[in-house]
């Protein structure tokens, strides 16, 4: 029962994650949203290995915080630089005002 | 409860496919996508399939949205507008055609229900595999294997040779995948030859092997 109540918010909390990626005015908010949308998936996985009975599903839901970590980290790049290969201090100005939407 | 988290997991996708097929701006398309990534790797976590949610998490989530935003740097941001809406009524007719299909297939008493223990998949191998890798596993025996995972002793042993070429096709497509990439950022670098600290070793060493 616990588990069910628990799942129920966490699909809600999907629920307006989602509105806020497909509303989202800005880049930002978009980007955001993909990032907590990966949180609330490991949530999710979480939850669903208890509520299935199988605890073992835990593993996954540490890989996908891994793999949410590295794209969020690829994407903010893309938008810092404009090339994923850039190195952190290479002193290019950030362009992500022109194309911020 | 797993039915309506199922249900609920399947209207998120629906939504968001389409979103994906209207939207124009391929830079929140390339984010709803990987969203729609994640979705589909938590139904396959509800399916029982965990290795291929798994590599769905992997592959969509991780790998396509950086290949996604790659394209994009080479392209535009904004997709073209559409010229006229009659034009994707064609494809619009066959997807559902075949959905429906593939509906049907799932509806026919003749097919093997979800889960059913009775499938024809499940009467022939799997029965046979199970017992063997329980046999091997025992720790008293000489050949005891010590992997309690039927999948994992499959992958690795009953289906070896079949794994090791997977691997080599693998290794295969990542090394053609590298040596594109830094072909690419080679090439950048000599036409734009301003001394950096971190690159600029690498930088003379690509114009020694040019000259």
């Amino acid at each position: 029962m616990m588990f069910a109540a628990a799942m129920a918010g966490v699909l809600a909390a999907m629920a307006l994650t989602l509105v806020r990626a497909l509303l989202g005015p800005t880049v930002f908010d978009r980007v955001l949203a993909l990032n907590t949308f990966g949180t609330v998936t490991v949530l999710a996985i979480a939850v669903l290995g208890f509520l299935m009975g199988r605890p073992q599903f835990l593993d996954i839901a540490l890989l996908y915080a891994l793999i949410n970590f590295v794209g969020t980290i690829a994407i903010l790049k893309y938008l810092q630089y404009g090339d994923l290969g850039a190195s952190g201090d290479s002193g290019k100005s950030p362009d992500a005002g022109e194309g911020g939407r | 409860m797993i039915t309506a988290t199922n249900l609920a997991l399947l209207a998120f996708l629906a939504v968001l496919a389409w979103a994906i097929a209207r939207i124009r701006n391929l830079f929140v398309v390339t984010m709803l996508a990987g969203i729609y990534s994640l979705l589909t790797a938590t139904v396959f976590v509800l399916l029982d399939a965990v290795d291929v949610a798994f590599t769905e998490a992997a592959v969509g989530a991780g790998i396509t949205t950086v290949l996604f935003l790659s394209a994009l740097l080479l392209t535009d941001r904004e997709a073209k507008p559409r010229k006229n809406r009659l034009a994707s009524l064609g494809p619009m007719v066959l997807v559902v055609l075949l959905g429906a299909a593939l509906v049907y297939t799932t509806l026919d008493p003749r097919m093997p229900h979800y889960g059913d223990a009775k499938a024809p998949a499940h009467g022939r191998l799997a029965p046979e595999f199970l017992a063997d890798t329980v046999k091997q596993v025992g720790a008293d025996k000489p050949t005891a294997t010590h992997i309690p995972n039927v999948v994992t002793t499959t992958l690795a042993s009953y289906r070896g040779f079949d794994t090791l070429g997977e691997v080599v096709v693998i290794f295969t497509a990542g090394v053609g995948v590298l040596i594109l990439l830094g072909g690419n950022a080679t090439r950048r670098r000599r036409r734009n030859p301003a001394p950096r600290e971190e690159s600029s070793g690498a930088g003379s060493s690509g114009k020694g092997a040019g000259a």
